[in-house]
C-alpha cells in the first residue's frame, strides 16, 4: 500500500510533469486564461493519461517493440476521441470554447501521456499504471489551475467567471492587467512557479 | 496578394510558438545550441509542408460532413486520421533523410522521429481544419508560414540560450526557469506584430 501511495504522490510534487519533467507545456499555457477552460483541460488530460496508461499496460506483453509508438498513438487517440465526444455531448448545457476543442485534440501529442506510457505503463502492472497516469494528470492539472487562477484573477478580476474584485475598486481607479491575459505572461508565470518550486526543493536545481 | 498576407500572418502574427504555444516541448528541449535547432527547424518546416496539404485533401474529401457520402459525417475521426498521416509521413521523411542526407540524420538523432508527436504538426492540421481554407494553395502557404515561424523562434531561442549559459543566474532559476522567462519576453517582442493586416 505504501508503494501505491508513493506512486500517486510522486508525480504531484517531485516528479511533476510540468515543472520538473517539462512535458506537456504546449496546452498548459494556452488554456489558462480562465479557470473554466483550465479545469476542463485538467480533467480531460487526467482521464486520457489514466485510461491510456491502463490500456497500454494491459496489452503491454503483446505489443511488438518496433511498432509500439504507433500502437500507443492509436490507443491515445481513441481515448482523446472519447473525451472529445463526451465534451461535445455536454456542449448544450456547458458550452466550451472553440479554441479549447483544438487543444483537446492536441492531448494526443501531449508528451505527458506518451511519456508516462513509455516510462511507466509498459513495464508495470495495470493498476499501478492507472494510478500513475491519473496522478500525472493531476500534477499537470494542479499547475494549470494555479496559473489559470492567477491569470483570471489579475487579468479579468473574476474566478470561475464570478466577479471577486468589487466594483468599488474599479471606481477608485483599479484596472485589470491587460498583460496577464496575453500569452507571454503565462510563460513568465510558469518560470516563476518553477523558481519557487526549485527554491523549496533544492535537489531539483540544475547545475 | 491574399497568399502573401496569409504567409506573413502565419509567420509573425499567428506564430506557432508565441501565439499558440505549439511544439513547446521539443522547442525547449532542443534549443540548447543553434546547430541542432537549425536542423530540427528545417525538418519541422518540411514535415508541415507535406502533411498539411495531405490532411487538407483528406479533410475536404473524406472527413468533412457530407464529403464522402450524403449524410455521413466522419469528422469525429479526424484526430486519429491526422495523427496516422503525420506518423506515416515522419517515418517516410526519416527514411529519406537517412538514405540521402546521412550527416543531417546523425545530427538530428532521436528528434527526427519525435516530430511525429510535435504538437506544432498536429496543431497545424487542426487549426487548418478550423480555419476552413478555400483551396490547397492556401493550406500549403499556411504550412510554410507556420513552419518558418517555428523555425525562426527556435533558432532565436537557441542563440539566446548559448549566450545565457555564460551569465550568472540565480540557482533555482537556472536552466529551464530562465528559459521560460526568456521565451515570455521574446513573445512580448513578437506581439508588436499583432493586429497587422496586409
Amino acid at each position: 500500500m505504501g508503494k501505491m501511495k508513493e506512486t500517486f504522490l510522486n508525480p504531484l510534487m517531485k516528479g511533476n510533469p510540468i515543472t520538473v519533467l517539462i512535458l506537456g507545456i504546449c496546452s498548459s499555457l494556452a488554456v489558462t486564461v480562465e479557470l473554466k477552460g483550465a479545469f476542463v483541460m485538467a480533467l480531460s488530460v487526467t482521464m486520457v493519461t489514466g485510461l491510456s496508461s491502463l490500456v497500454c499496460s494491459l496489452i503491454r506483453n503483446t505489443i511488438p517493440n518496433r511498432v509500439r509508438i504507433i500502437i500507443q498513438l492509436v490507443v491515445v487517440s481513441m481515448m482523446v476521441i472519447l473525451v472529445d465526444q463526451l465534451l461535445k455531448s455536454f456542449e448544450a448545457t456547458y458550452p466550451i470554447d472553440k479554441a479549447l476543442s483544438v487543444y483537446i485534440g492536441l492531448i494526443i501529442t501531449n508528451c505527458i501521456v506518451m511519456g508516462r506510457i513509455e516510462a511507466y505503463a509498459l513495464g508495470n502492472k495495470p493498476i499501478p499504471s492507472l494510478v500513475d497516469g491519473l496522478a500525472s494528470g493531476l500534477g499537470y492539472g494542479a499547475i494549470l489551475i494555479i496559473v489559470a487562477f492567477v491569470r483570471e484573477l489579475l487579468g479579468s478580476g473574476t474566478i470561475f467567471g464570478l466577479r471577486v474584485i468589487p466594483e468599488a475598486f474599479y471606481n477608485a481607479g483599479y484596472v485589470n492587467n491587460g498583460l496577464v491575459i496575453l500569452p507571454p505572461f503565462a510563460l513568465i508565470l510558469l518560470g516563476c512557479i518553477i523558481w519557487v518550486h526549485r527554491s523549496i526543493d533544492k535537489d531539483l536545481q540544475e547545475k | 496578394m491574399e497568399y502573401l498576407s496569409l504567409f506573413v500572418k502565419s509567420i509573425f502574427v499567428d506564430n506557432m510558438i508565441f501565439a499558440y504555444f505549439l511544439g513547446m516541448c521539443s522547442y525547449l528541449a532542443v534549443s540548447k545550441n543553434v546547430k541542432t535547432a537549425n536542423g530540427l527547424g528545417i525538418a519541422v518546416i518540411g514535415v508541415l509542408l507535406i502533411t498539411l496539404p495531405i490532411n487538407y485533401l483528406l479533410n475536404k474529401f473524406v472527413l468533412a460532413p457530407n464529403a464522402l457520402m450524403e449524410g455521413v459525417d466522419l469528422s469525429f475521426l479526424s484526430f486519429i486520421i491526422f495523427i496516422a498521416v503525420i506518423a506515416a509521413i515522419v517515418q517516410l521523411v526519416e527514411m529519406i533523410v537517412e538514405k540521402f542526407l546521412p550527416s543531417l540524420y546523425s545530427s538530428l538523432g532521436i528528434f527526427l522521429p519525435l516530430i511525429a508527436v510535435n504538437c506544432a504538426i498536429l496543431g497545424g492540421s487542426l487549426f487548418m481544419q478550423q480555419k476552413d481554407f478555400a483551396n490547397l494553395g492556401e493550406s500549403a502557404v499556411y504550412a510554410l508560414g507556420s513552419g518558418i515561424g517555428w523555425y525562426l523562434a527556435i533558432v532565436c531561442l537557441a542563440a539566446i540560450r548559448e549566450k545565457l549559459s555564460y551569465s550568472n543566474v540565480p540557482a533555482p532559476l537556472k536552466g529551464i526557469g530562465i528559459t521560460f522567462i526568456t521565451v515570455g519576453l521574446m513573445g512580448m517582442a513578437f506581439m508588436i506584430f499583432m493586429g497587422i493586416s496586409l
